[in-house]
């Protein structure tokens, strides 16, 4: 299993990261390596296993329906690289 | 060549909660921008989810109401997209194992019941909102609506025609404010559907390529954009090109809708479990709670109107259309202990009339059913008349008085006194001699100017059953 | 006083032996000095100078805690309030928190003093600290190499005594290996034992916060702190803390080790391998018995892992995204080149290359291939763990297949850096608490004996492993140059 550069540029896509053109070979040979230790684990027969996504086999706790959370906008804004108006700014959005 | 519609509605419908579905922010409606987005909300570096009791509830009380399987146990996916309205970058969702399993729902088209099959229903947050007011050619974001809880109500393809589809969408939009989950509101948004929509030959078994159709937040705008999306596919059909598969918007401006490829472009939505919440259990103990609180659902309430109040069928459905007119309903007709029929006529007659008029809902309405109650009855006792009965309403819908304090303070009260009546009587025969001629030469139309004259001289507050006989007596 | 056990600094600082302040300063001059392990991302020398006036005060009320006025430094990847918060990334080089870890309130409501912000790998990822955006930490007992990642400025100074004890964090080993590389003591707890919240998540089902330190009974009083039930974390445990430090005195006759025979594969050193004998020979003499068992589905713990955890952070590292706080690129074209070129800037190669795995490892068509089957190792190998378990009481080996290596050595080939993790991820993946002690020296760098218990056995950890520093004194060496 390897992976084509095209395949390396189209998942920096999805997840919206900019990689250097230079680097995509390297990127390219390192994910391939890494899906190569990954087969490994098809050797191993998992049929009738169930996916374990936790390690505690615990349900989710319920929170009551409060509301606790004061105005902190001036606050949680002073750190926003563009605000203006109590909103964060963002290139043009185009539906 | 003849055409079959084929229709399946994802709607969202927004959970009536105070605080949000994982943060305890306020899901208050209106509020200044980004004032209500909490640590949670904004995604900020190490913030966790925490989810909110009532959502849960809320949903196993939906599902038990289109007679679904509950999961007894679900889990929250992460559905990966970059927007800036998506704080994390990823929406919490269910995917796998929705809370709401396989359940239906009736509706009525043209007097024939069908029965529409709902696949899923499952919990899910909303996004924030992008504003597209010009601030210098950028567009400002607000996430006061980001983790804002929803319901996501999935159909089986299963609506046939734009009609059905409203039906469909109202039957929900009834339903979600009867087990009051929701507030219904489709100005603010909290109600809104996409539409898949395909066509197929009449009798081809296999669908043809659907279009999804986008955010739309109106009955109305559901069936027209059914009908011109529709149109457009036969079309696209017919002229030899075929559908694609794509998202669309409908513009109600134009009537029409239009691609949105920008949505298309990336829909490898990389689910899979959100590793901050565990499996949501629904336990036996909150099953047993949840159905003892559920109420008389719409369709067994009109069902039961029908029996119990001898109601045809429009005025039941329009009794059971909401939950707080059919308790008013009941609530006149218990209080005024009056003929079921008399307590419908007024309370879909006048009483919805003067909301409508005054664009109030029952909640806010002047009139509570107590002081409604204590007029009907003066109409069954006939201390008043109908035509009467509606002069003390409009001074009721004005005041805090009681029926029987506006009867006194005006003195409405019906003559009844024979006597009286007859002496009246007597004075507009004697009036009126030419009229008098003319009715005793054959002309019957002028028995309704003594009516009238009796009317007149009493205010209304006479007996018009008593005048009639009498007149006719007198004019033999 | 810096070489000074926390239980001695307090009972200094009680006795009036000297004071908090000139304790905090001792150790910010020692920062200073050392300044070339680059352990630290932040000093808060002004902060921490305040709070130590402020606990002298309550030192002198007699409502001070254990940890009341002793120096402590952050991992910068819990969130501090109005201090900067960078997870050893250009991304959040800029940004100061606006709110508090839950660890960091817990230590706020013990006294104790924070040093300031430890250096670490890029979001955690990392076993060298070298992907870090402040640049490489140095392992005092050679300057050349490593002290191991992610908690590596952590480990290096706690070692070098820059600070009386450390926070850490483990993903797949960020407190044990480099615990072990730098000689010192780290606790990996139960998953779900310590709060996470405010903890910056690299892959939220397997990170934990734990503490790092000189010794077991010093490693006791942080995880009295540490520890405990965070209605904001959902996956935080609501069960009772119990007192780390009452059981460190049991005895351990008729304590049962479990080695596991796949930790003393053909990868391990050898030398290596005879120091962790000659400890586990130490625990014989205290009574304890010795038996072999197996973990056979350990070998798929690496690629179980890479899977999971890539997955998981390229999800959790998606909020970086220019808009509400950190890294933003200078003169967005669209919203896409936002993104794509703010994210690109800020986040250095390892990062890239997890997000792009576990995207990958996620996108149609993969993801039954990669993530479900790696969830399906998981529970094989969280079995193996619980079948051994339940056979003894503990398991140990070795922590780290070599001792700390050069810097640079590894960096050109990811693959040999993500085997070094080979003894430690499989604990993650199975959620169990896990300890590093120091165990020895090989060619004068410190080698740690790892020892795994079940679940929310933390106590008796700490108790077997204190019972070991009572006979040893590996834990007290210092580097040279950091007497």
């Amino acid at each position: 299993m390897s992976l084509t550069t095209d395949e390396v540029k189209q998942i920096a896509h999805l997840a919206r990261l900019g990689i250097d053109e230079k680097d995509i070979d390297t990127y390219a040979s390192d994910l391939s390596n890494m899906l190569k230790l990954m087969t490994q684990m098809g050797e191993t027969n998992t049929d009738t296993i169930q996916p374990m996504a936790h390690p505690m086999d615990q349900a989710q706790r319920l929170r009551s329906d409060i509301t606790e959370e004061i105005n902190q906008r001036e606050h949680f804004q002073s750190i926003a690289p563009q605000v203006e108006a109590g909103l964060y700014l963002v290139p043009k959005v185009l539906d | 060549m003849e055409w079959e519609t084929v229709i399946g509605l994802e709607i969202h419908a927004q959970l009536a909660t105070k605080s949000k579905i994982f943060s305890a922010a306020s899901t208050a409606y209106g509020a200044e921008p980004n004032t209500q987005a909490c640590a949670v909300d904004l995604g900020l570096p190490g913030v966790l989810p925490v989810l909110n009791q009532e959502v849960v509830r809320m949903a196993v009380k939906f599902g038990m109401a289109i007679e679904a399987e509950i999961a007894p146990y679900s889990v929250f996916a992460r559905k990966n997209y970059f927007y800036p309205d998506l704080p994390k970058g990823y929406q919490i969702s269910q995917m796998d194992h929705p809370i709401v399993g396989i359940g239906h729902l009736d509706i009525e088209v043209d007097g024939k019941t069908k029965r529409i099959g709902i696949t899923r229903a499952h919990l899910e947050e909303d996004a924030g909102k992008s504003l597209h007011e010009d601030f210098h050619g950028l567009t400002g974001i607000d996430l006061n609506r980001a983790g804002t809880p929803l319901l996501e109500i999935v159909s089986e393809p299963d609506m046939r025609s734009a009609a059905e589809a409203v039906a469909y969408m109202r039957k929900i939009h009834e339903l979600v404010r009867y087990l009051e989950i929701c507030d219904g509101n489709m100005q603010e948004g909290s109600f809104r559907c996409d539409a898949n929509v395909s066509v197929r030959p009449k009798g081809q078994a296999e669908y043809g390529t659907r279009a999804e159709l986008k955010n739309i937040n109106s009955f109305k705008f559901v069936e027209k954009a059914i009908l011109i999306e529709v149109e457009r596919q036969i079309d696209l059909i017919e002229s030899g090109d075929s559908v694609v598969q794509e998202t669309r918007l409908y513009d109600s401006d134009k009537n029409e809708t239009r691609s949105m490829r920008s949505k298309e472009e990336a829909n490898d939505y990389r689910y899979f479990p959100d590793p901050d919440l565990l499996p949501v259990e629904i336990t036996d103990e909150l099953r047993a709670q949840v159905k003892a609180d559920l109420p008389e659902l719409p369709t067994a309430k009109k069902q039961r109107f029908k029996e119990q109040y001898d109601q045809d069928d429009e005025t039941a459905t329009i009794l059971s259309s909401s939950r707080q007119l059919a308790d008013f309903y009941e609530t006149v007709v218990k209080l005024s202990n009056c003929d079921s029929k008399l307590c419908s006529n007024w309370v879909t007659g006048n009483f919805l009339g003067a909301l409508n008029k005054a664009n109030l809902n029952i909640k806010q309405s002047p009139i509570y059913a107590d002081r409604l109650a204590g007029l009907l009855r003066r109409i069954a006792d006939n201390t008043i008349s109908g035509k009467i009965a509606k002069q003390v309403f409009d001074s009721m819908w004005e005041s805090d008085a009681t029926a029987d304090e506006i009867i006194d303070q005006q003195g409405l009260k019906q003559i009844t006194d024979t006597g009286a009546i007859e002496a009246i009587i007597d004075k507009i025969i004697a009036d009126n001699p030419d009229q008098v001629a003319q009715y005793l030469s054959g002309k019957d139309k002028v028995f309704g100017f003594f009516v009238g004259q009796a009317m007149k001289a009493t205010q209304g507050k006479i007996n018009p059953g008593e005048v009639n006989k009498m007149l006719k007596d007198k004019l033999k | 006083m810096y070489n000074k056990t926390i239980t001695e600094q307090g009972k200094d600082l009680r006795a009036g032996k000297y004071s908090s302040v000139e304790l905090t300063q001792t150790y910010l001059d020692r920062i200073k000095k050392h300044a070339g392990l680059n352990c630290f991302i932040t000093v808060t020398e002004e902060f921490a100078l305040k709070s130590a006036q402020a606990a002298d005060k309550l030192l002198t009320t007699g409502n001070a805690s254990l940890l009341t006025g002793i120096p402590v430094a952050q991992k910068d990847i819990f969130c501090t309030q109005g201090i900067k918060t960078s997870c050893g990334s250009k991304m959040l080089d800029n940004f100061s928190a606006p709110y508090n870890a839950t660890v960091i309130e817990n230590f706020n409501q013990s006294g104790a003093v924070m040093l300031g912000k430890l250096n670490m790998d890029e979001f955690a990822m990392g076993s060298s600290n070298e992907t870090s955006f402040y640049g490489a930490v140095q392992n005092p007992w050679d300057t050349k190499t490593v002290p191991g990642g992610s908690s590596g400025g952590s480990a290096s100074a706690v070692a070098a005594r820059l600070t009386s004890a450390a926070t850490g964090t483990d993903t797949g080993g960020s407190i044990r290996q480099p615990a072990s590389l730098c000689g010192i003591t780290g606790l990996k707890p139960t998953y779900g034992r310590v709060s996470r919240y405010g903890m910056i998540a690299f892959a939220s089902s397997l990170d934990q916060g734990g503490p790092m330190a000189k010794s077991a009974e010093d490693a006791a009083i942080l995880m009295q702190t540490m520890a405990g039930f965070d209605p904001k974390d959902s996956t935080s445990v609501d069960q009772a803390v119990p007192d780390y430090s009452a059981d460190l005195n049991t005895p351990l006759a008729g304590l049962k080790i479990g080695i596991p025979k796949e930790f003393f594969s053909e990868d391990l050193n050898s030398d290596i391998a005879s120091t962790i004998e000659t400890a586990i020979n130490e625990y014989k003499k205290m009574g304890a018995e010795i038996k072999q068992v197996s973990l056979p589905n350990m070998k798929l713990a690496i690629p179980a892992y890479y899977v999971i955890a890539s997955a998981e952070c390229s999800a959790n590292l998606s909020r970086f995204d220019g808009v509400r706080y950190g890294y933003r690129c200078d003169n967005p074209g669209d919203l896409n080149d936002l993104y794509t070129r703010s994210r690109g800037e800020a986040f250095g190669q390892e990062v890239k290359r997890r997000i792009l795995m576990g995207t990958y490892a996620l996108s149609a068509g993969y993801y039954d291939a990669y993530y479900i089957k790696a969830q399906k190792v998981r529970r094989l190998i969280s079995e193996d763990f619980t079948r051994a378990l339940s056979e003894v009481d503990v398991l140990m080996g070795p922590v780290s297949p070599t001792t700390a290596f050069e810097q640079g050595a590894k960096t050109g080939d990811p693959i040999e850096m993500y085997l070094a993790d080979i003894y430690t991820i499989a604990i993650n993946l199975a959620g169990l608490p896990a300890m590093s002690i120091p165990a020895g020296f090989v060619e004068h760098k410190p080698v740690g004996l790892q020892i795994i218990g079940n679940y929310f056995t933390e106590s008796r950890l700490l108790n077997i492993a204190h019972q070991y520093q009572q006979v040893t004194d590996w834990h007290q060496q210092t580097p040279k140059g950091f007497e």
